[in-house]
């Protein structure tokens, strides 16, 4: 996509789309991959709480999993994780 | 162009005084500026407040250092403060006291016209309270002719709502009673 | 029919604020703009004023506080002085860049330190490159025009972006003289009602204030800066409109005695006035004397400057701030870069004046005049000095 140039700026730089932040797949920043072991998991929605990206979600079986768009590999969610149901690999 | 310099204490209603005045001389088509010693306000400390009143525009806005008349609130600044600083040759002084002009002459080691009125005597008797601001602006009008006592009304009224005429009253017998020296 | 009316300065300003409808205000109070908080906030509470009265904590807060405001589409105010200008600082090249057109007053007191609540313009020339228009008033009909016509400038389509209106604090803030006030049917045909070109909303969502790298940076401070630049346009109509209007005529610079003047004095601000008085004193005396006054500060007017002084041979540009260890004031800075291309260019002079609210008198103004007509081959041109200070 070719970049605007200052006379297509809008004004102030306001974006009109709401949310467009989404096309930004921060998932590419991604070195390790949180894995759930649903027999330990108990449900309690800390990985989610936690999970600075805001990519957790609870699926209909009531366990959880990242959106690997936008999962940064952080980790966060396997340090918080009290039964240790996840576990961080490497990706590749 | 006259201009004046009050002199008071802070608390004692010069500002006042001088934005009534100004307000006042506007409202009756000619032009004015009313304005503090610019700076900290400290109650009792002695404080100097200005008037300039004319009939064209006014486009000086520097301080007034050589005022054509001096007006003082309150005697007791008389040897703390040099009230005759700048006085023009001939320039009017105005006293709120009980002496006489002759003998505010004498303090003052001034041979100029000077004016006394005891003010602060005539605001306690006509409004109960030893505040004599409004009271010296009628002893002002009567020695410099800037305006009618009438002029006033309309901002004392503005600013003191059911005590105006108290006021007006005072005004009017500072008026009527100043002494003025030979 | 407008009525003329003796009022302190800053409350006439505060009544001008009020006939032009503002949605809100967010002020924090002081010294010596507190009047104008004081009485915005009595005209909220009176019901004399339909707005939102935000009583902040800091300027800082106040000015994040219109910047929200104007976001949301209000038409928004505020108005501070000296530190308080400073503790916005961070915020004013945000509020310009988002383009939106918040106004507001400074009673120009000097920074500490040390501590000094009087006036000169070391408040507004450290914001000089913050993106805001930036006007002076020179009495206090100025301050109330210049305050009604800021919104209308700062709201116009083409331009979109906030207006400063300096006010010298003392000098101006705290007089009491005769001003016109607009009535409110006036106003109300003078100022439309505000059209934001985006606006944060629940049901319309934006994103406002968004990150930019060094893609787009450049662009974005190019387009900012055309917009100041472009602003004039608009200035310059609004000036037309208000003296057909009101009478009284605004001019990005304006010239009192100059056209044919072998020197010329340059004030900005309050000053303008009483150095006029001093041109009528030499002139009286066959000194060729005249007078030029800058109102608008930003956009800078390069072309009507010029104009100004093209029979100049000598100017004394006065300043109201230092700029410690650099060319001079920075008044005197700007007109030097603004000649430095011309193939003839007059003799520039530089006095620091009023520092403080160290007072500046007729004959002082006479006095500079004199004292630069006396400097034969210009030796003293291009330097500055501390107008009377004690060596």
């Amino acid at each position: 996509m070719a970049l605007k140039t200052w006379k297509e700026l809008p004004v102030g730089c306001v974006v009109f789309e709401p949310g467009s932040a989404s096309e930004y797949h921060t998932g590419s920043w991604r070195s390790q991959r949180p894995i759930w072991d649903d027999a330990k998991c108990i449900k309690c929605g800390i990985c989610y709480v936690f999970c600075p990206e805001g990519c957790v979600q609870q699926g209909e079986n009531g366990f959880f999993k990242a959106d690997l768009n936008y999962c940064k590999g952080c980790g966060i969610c396997a340090h918080e994780c009290w039964p240790r149901a996840i576990k961080m690999v490497e990706e590749g | 162009m006259i201009e004046v310099r009050w002199h008071g204490r802070g608390g004692q209603g010069a500002v006042t005084s001088v934005e009534l005045l100004a307000v006042s001389a506007i409202a009756a088509g000619k032009y004015a500026q009313g304005f503090p010693s610019f700076g900290p306000e400290r109650r009792g400390a002695p404080v100097a407040a200005f008037t300039r009143i004319d009939d064209k525009k006014i486009n000086v806005r520097s301080g007034i250092y050589e005022p054509d008349v001096v007006l003082v609130l309150d005697s007791s600044l008389i040897g703390l403060v040099n009230v005759l600083d700048g006085l023009k040759p001939g320039g009017k002084v105005i006293v709120n006291t009980h002496k006489t002009p002759e003998e505010i002459k004498k303090d003052l080691n001034f041979d100029g016209p000077v004016a006394t009125v005891d003010g602060t005597g005539i605001a306690r008797k006509e409004m109960g309270v030893p505040i004599a601001n409004t009271t010296m602006i009628g002893a002002l009008l009567k020695i410099t002719g800037i305006m009618e006592l009438d002029a006033m009304k309309a901002s004392i009224e503005h600013r003191f709502g059911r005590i105006a005429q108290k006021n007006l009253n005072a005004m009017k017998r500072a008026y009527d009673e100043i002494q003025i020296s030979n | 029919m407008h009525k003329r009316v003796g009022l302190e300065v800053t409350v006439a300003v505060a009544e001008a604020v009020a006939l032009c409808r503002i949605d809100m205000a967010g002020v924090y109070p002081i010294t010596p703009q507190s009047h104008i908080a004081e009485h915005l906030s009595n005209l909220v509470a009176d019901g004399v004023l339909d707005a939102e009265f935000v009583t902040v904590e800091s300027e800082h807060s106040a000015m994040s506080a219109v910047i929200g405001a104007s976001s949301a589409g209000a038409r928004a105010y505020t108005a501070t002085a000296s530190q308080g200008l400073l503790l916005m600082n961070e915020l004013l090249p945000i509020a310009s860049a988002m383009r939106l057109p918040i106004t507001m007053a400074i009673a120009n007191r000097a920074v500490s330190g040390p501590l000094n609540i009087l006036n000169d313009h070391s408040d507004i020339m450290p914001q000089r490159d913050t993106g805001w228009i930036t006007v002076f008033a020179e009495n206090g009909q100025e301050s109330v025009d210049l305050s009604i016509q800021a919104f209308k400038i700062a709201e116009h389509p083409d331009v979109m972006l906030p207006v400063c209106v300096n006010i010298d604090g003392f000098q101006l803030t705290h007089m009491v003289e005769p001003v016109e006030l607009p009535t409110q049917e006036e106003v109300d045909a003078f100022l439309p009602p505000f059209v934001p070109h985006a606006t944060l909303h629940p049901s319309r969502p934006v994103t406002m204030g968004a990150f930019s790298m060094s893609d787009y940076f450049t662009e974005i401070m190019k387009a900012k800066d055309e917009a100041i630049k472009n602003s004039k346009k608009v200035i310059l109509d609004v000036w037309k409109e208000w003296e057909e209007k009101f009478g009284r005529s605004y001019k990005p610079v304006e010239s009192y005695r100059a056209d044919d003047a072998d020197v010329v004095l340059l004030t900005m601000g309050s000053m303008g006035e009483t150095a006029g008085l001093a041109i009528d004193d030499l002139r009286a005396r066959g000194i060729k004397a005249g007078l030029v006054k800058l109102r608008l500060w930003r956009p800078f007017p390069f072309a009507e400057l010029k104009a100004a002084i093209k029979n100049t041979k000598k100017l004394i540009v006065t300043d109201r701030a230092v700029s410690f260890g650099g060319p001079g004031g920075p008044v005197f800075s700007e007109i030097k870069s603004a000649l430095f291309a011309e193939a003839s260019r007059p003799a520039a002079y530089n006095y620091i004046i009023g520092l403080g609210g160290r007072d500046v008198t007729v004959s002082d103004f006479a006095n500079m005049v004199e004292t630069v007509m006396a400097d034969a081959g210009n030796k003293k041109a291009d330097t500055y000095e501390f107008w009377g200070v004690r060596e």
